[in-house]
């Protein structure tokens, strides 16, 4: 059988990405151990996994893109679908839930307009109903992308997001 | 390995170390259920089904991921395991449709059987079903999701055992789903392994699917008609309005050289036998016109036609060309036809490999070919050309499972980067052509290296290969059809030093048989040359000895209106070589075959012949590996090449006990009553009763030529019950006739691939389907590796 090459333009990451790529491949016994820190180097980059980067990644790593999307599919935190720029993730476990996690998670809702999983319009904002995000002692929490706001009320929550859009 | 042992149930067993506990339990005859586990794949524990009690263990352990220890303690039975089995039934009936009496796996489903062996008819579960649509995949793939109960088999014997990966698992927890590669359907060699592995009805076959029910049809242990390789396939047959119809075609019976094996040829495309363009009469032409007759009048009119010709122009104006796919027997019986009855030595076939110059090197070295099975148990592999993973699936399953099991070296060289090289130890991509160069480079002669050198190799890679090979004990060296003549020599020289085993590659089923079996112009039965009949002298009479033509001075000859008939059995020159019709209009030409092939077209007399499903008889697949064909499905008003062919012979006129040896009544005559002037005995007579074999009463019994095969031809003196029982023999070339040197360019490869088969392959719909799909969806053939 002959080799066909897939004509997929070549995904551009940043240098930070590229030298962080190559320390990890020195870390593991087989190239495929780095595939998980590397989605989610690749998704903080580009905002989700697209085919092109999964396509990319698989390469790199001599895997099929049917392997990585195996992979994507396994952990909520990796997603194929574009988010908002702020992926508000709103903890309903135990703690956060008997203070008042899911009162948050309705707040959300009905402030941003939008359904779990949903993006605001102007793609600002993302929802997301998780599990526990380990800060439990300052329940209920919320993080969005990577930074937490712990012992929220439905009004320090509208102030938290105000400030999200205000940054923009 | 030191042994292991153990106690389960009360029973001691041993076992080696490193024995999985489920498999410690097999060997003492005690069987732990499962449906994730499955030999030789990598270890799931996902069904929890051969939970068993450990004593001095917590909880209840998966057999399949246990490895025993000394003095282990083991319950596999009691009410406790019993309820936890159970409830994994139950659990996976939660969602799993009742839909057995339409589901194609009912009869064969291994939940089936494991929820009558543990009964969870009532359920605590009132849920509704989670439905979902069946999806086809491919032509011959169709996954039903809510049957799957996620062992996920399927998705490790493609990644593994097949290094295919085209299926994998979406999802996490109850929301897994096994997916095809390209999102809604598959890229894949469609080999239907997933199918066969599977333990429910969730993958079923395009093929067969909603055709039968398992328990309506009969199955045929027989070997697959298609590459060289000699898979044994299971055919389903069931009765149908002209015969037995073959349905199915797996491997269930994994007794085979191919284990769990079988490629998209061997299970789906046996359905060549019921196309409609099916011959179905005998065609004799007439005023230009192939018109329908009887047999008789066929047989008649050939047998009076051959014996005008034999007997005004003789022999040399008659040429018969074999086939590749027919018995041994029947190429057997067709050379000896041609030389005793026809008086000719002008027969050949279709070569697609230089088997004479193999046995001309194996002459008097016993033990230095391979069988199938040592492909998968020698410690290093060397192949040269050829690709196997298109050409000989099975040799690629039985080379890559061996690197995968058993750690082998594979050394591949090859012109184009093969799939196999993703085994490889190391692999030289050299010149396109260059094979012969390499062995003589092997064999020591270093003036060829530069010629060797590309752009991912140099000298020193190539020299450095040369030692490690030599260092190699044990290799099994393969070669495709790229090394003939000379090379051959030359490259067995060198693996002859070093005690290395050989594969010759030939592509179709009985290739191999067809040129062991004596169809060439100047060797006999076991490569013996037509001037030193020997043996078969004393039984044939006299023969011509002088070489015949082969097959394009056959083709010269009718060109200049001197082949006065042309009798072809199985095999389509016409087409094959693009040939001119209109040379062969001062030639009477007879086709023996399934279909009106370009060759049968031309004839003056077709005759509808069975195809190797549909008869009885032996093949010998590339390695030498001699194995049963047995008569699977049938088309009334065909008739065996055999049977053709002495009915040939008896309109000829020929006495046709002496073409095949069979009785006419029940007093042997074992040379007592000729007393001391013995040497007229009855050799094939004293041959059978030495060997316990009864005489044959039929002419048209295969078995009777089997008799003379084994009796004149050598290596071929196999266990007989062994044979008869479905294993594969070994034949052994050492005690062959000295071979010959053959012009090479007589070799011309089938080159078919995964989803083509010569005329087979032409007239199978499955087959055709797969090709215009993968023509619809042109994707990458070939997937990274993991």
């Amino acid at each position: 059988m002959a080799l066909v090459v897939k004509a997929f333009f070549s995904m551009k990451f940043s240098e930070q990405f590229e030298n962080r790529f190559v320390r990890m491949l020195a870390h593991y016994p087989t190239k495929r151990s780095v595939l998980v820190p590397t989605l989610l180097y690749a998704q903080d980059e580009t905002g989700y996994l697209s085919p092109e980067v999964i396509h990319e990644i698989a390469e790199r790593l001599e895997l099929t893109d049917l392997e990585v999307e195996n992979v994507i599919s396994y952990y909520s935190m990796l997603t194929k679908t574009p988010r908002g720029k702020y992926n508000v993730q709103v903890c309903t476990n135990i703690a956060c839930l008997v203070r008042g996690g899911e009162e948050l998670l309705d707040h959300c809702k009905h402030k941003l307009g939008i359904r779990n999983k949903g993006t605001t319009a102007d793609g600002m904002f993302s929802l997301e109903e998780v599990e526990c995000i380990g800060a439990c002692s300052w329940a209920p929490a919320v993080q969005v992308n990577y930074d937490f706001h712990e012992n929220l009320t439905t009004e320090r929550m509208d102030e938290v997001l105000d400030e999200y859009r205000a940054k923009n | 390995m030191p042994d292991v042992n153990i106690t389960v149930d009360g029973k001691k067993v041993t076992a080696p170390t490193g024995t999985l506990l489920i498999e410690a339990c097999k060997t003492a005859g005690i069987e732990v259920p499962s449906f994730c586990y499955y030999p030789n794949l990598s270890l799931q524990g996902a069904c929890r089904m051969c939970l068993v009690r450990v004593e001095k263990m917590p909880k209840l352990q998966t057999a399949c991921t246990t490895v025993i220890t000394e003095g282990m303690v083991v319950a596999t039975d009691n009410d406790e395991i019993h309820q936890a089995r159970k409830s994994m039934v139950e659990l996976l009936l939660g969602n799993h449709p009742l839909d057995c009496p339409v589901c194609d796996a009912g009869g064969e489903c291994e939940l089936q059987d494991m929820t009558f062996s543990y009964g969870a008819a009532e359920s605590k579960f009132i849920d509704i079903k989670n439905h979902r649509e069946e999806q086809q995949w491919s032509p011959v793939v169709y996954f039903d999701r809510p049957r799957c109960i996620l062992c996920y088999r399927c998705v490790r014997v493609c990644g593994e055992g097949m290094d295919v990966w085209a299926l994998g698992v979406q999802n996490r927890g109850v929301s897994s789903i096994i997916a095809p590669n390209l999102e809604d359907h598959l890229n894949c060699e469609e080999c239907g392994m997933c199918i066969d592995i599977c333990p429910v009805g969730a993958l079923t076959s395009g093929a067969y699917r909603y055709k039968t029910r398992p328990w309506e049809m009969n199955h045929v242990g027989t070997t697959c008609t298609h590459c060289g390789d000699g898979c044994k396939t299971t055919l389903g047959v069931r009765r149908s309005d002209t015969g037995m119809e073959i349905v199915r075609g797996d491997n269930r019976d994994k007794s085979g050289i191919n284990g769990d094996f079988l490629c998209i040829k061997g299970r789906y495309a046996f359905d060549f036998a019921n196309h409609e363009d099916r011959l179905t009469q005998p065609l004799i032409r007439k005023n230009g016109r192939l018109t329908p007759s009887t047999w008789e009048e066929a047989f008649q009119l050939i047998g009076k036609k051959f014996a005008e010709v034999r007997d005004k122009d003789g022999g040399e104006a008659i040429g018969v060309i074999g086939s590749t796919r027919t018995t041994n027997e029947e190429n057997y019986l067709l050379q000896k036809f041609a030389r005793v009855v026809l008086r000719t030595n002008n027969i050949d076939h279709h070569r697609t490999a230089d088997f004479p110059a193999f046995a001309a090197v194996l002459s008097g070295k016993p033990e230095s070919t391979a069988t199938m099975r040592d492909v998968f148990n020698a410690p290093a592999i060397l192949l040269i050309g050829n690709n196997p993973t298109d050409q000989h699936p099975l040799l690629a399953w039985q080379i890559r499972n061996n690197v995968r099991l058993h750690g082998a070296r594979l050394y591949v060289v090859n012109s184009e980067p093969i799939k196999l090289r993703r085994q490889a130890t190391i692999f030289s991509q050299i010149p396109e052509g260059a094979e012969a160069r390499v062995a003589a480079f092997l064999g020591g002669d270093d003036s060829v290296l530069d010629a060797l050198v590309t752009a991912n190799s140099n000298r020193e890679s190539w020299t450095g290969l040369r030692e490690t090979l030599r260092g190699e004990r044990n290799l099994v060296i393969i070669f495709g059809s790229e090394i003939r003549g000379d090379a051959v020599s030359v490259l067995m020289k060198f693996g002859g030093a070093i005690g290395a085993k050989f594969v010759c590659l030939g592509d179709y089923a009985n290739s191999r048989g067809a040129a062991d079996m004596g169809l060439y112009p100047d060797l006999l039965p076991g490569y013996q040359a037509v001037a030193q009949s020997g043996k078969f002298h004393e039984g044939w009479g006299d023969i011509p000895n002088a070489p015949g033509l082969n097959l394009p001075a056959m083709l010269e000859r009718a060109k200049a209106g001197k082949l006065k008939a042309l009798h072809v059995v199985g095999a389509n020159p016409v087409g094959r070589l693009g040939l001119n019709p209109g040379d062969f209009s001062q030639t009477f030409v007879v086709v023996q075959d399934m279909f009106l092939t370009e060759t049968a077209a031309i004839a003056d007399v077709v005759l509808p012949a069975a195809n190797a499903y549909e008869k009885s008889g032996t093949f010998t697949n590339t390695c030498g590996d001699l194995q049963i064909i047995k008569k699977a499905g049938e088309v009334t008003s065909v008739k065996s090449d055999f049977e053709m062919i002495v009915r040939i012979a008896d309109a000829a006129g020929f006495d046709v006990s002496k073409l095949v040896p069979f009785s006419r009544g029940s007093r042997a005559d074992m040379g007592q009553s000729r007393g001391a002037q013995s040497g007229e005995a009855d050799q094939h007579r004293v041959w059978l009763e030495a060997n316990g074999l009864e005489p044959k009463m039929s002419p048209f019994d295969p078995m009777a030529i089997l008799d003379e095969i084994q009796r004149l031809v050598p290596g071929y003196d196999v266990s007989r019950i062994n044979l008869l029982a479905g294993n594969d023999q070994h034949t052994s070339l050492s005690n062959s006739g000295r071979g010959a040197a053959h012009d090479a360019n007589l070799i011309v490869p089938a080159n078919n691939d995964l989803f083509s088969s010569g005329t087979l392959g032409r007239y199978s719909r499955t087959l055709n389907s797969v090709l215009e799909n993968h023509h619809k969806n042109p994707a990458e053939a070939e997937v990274a590796a993991d």
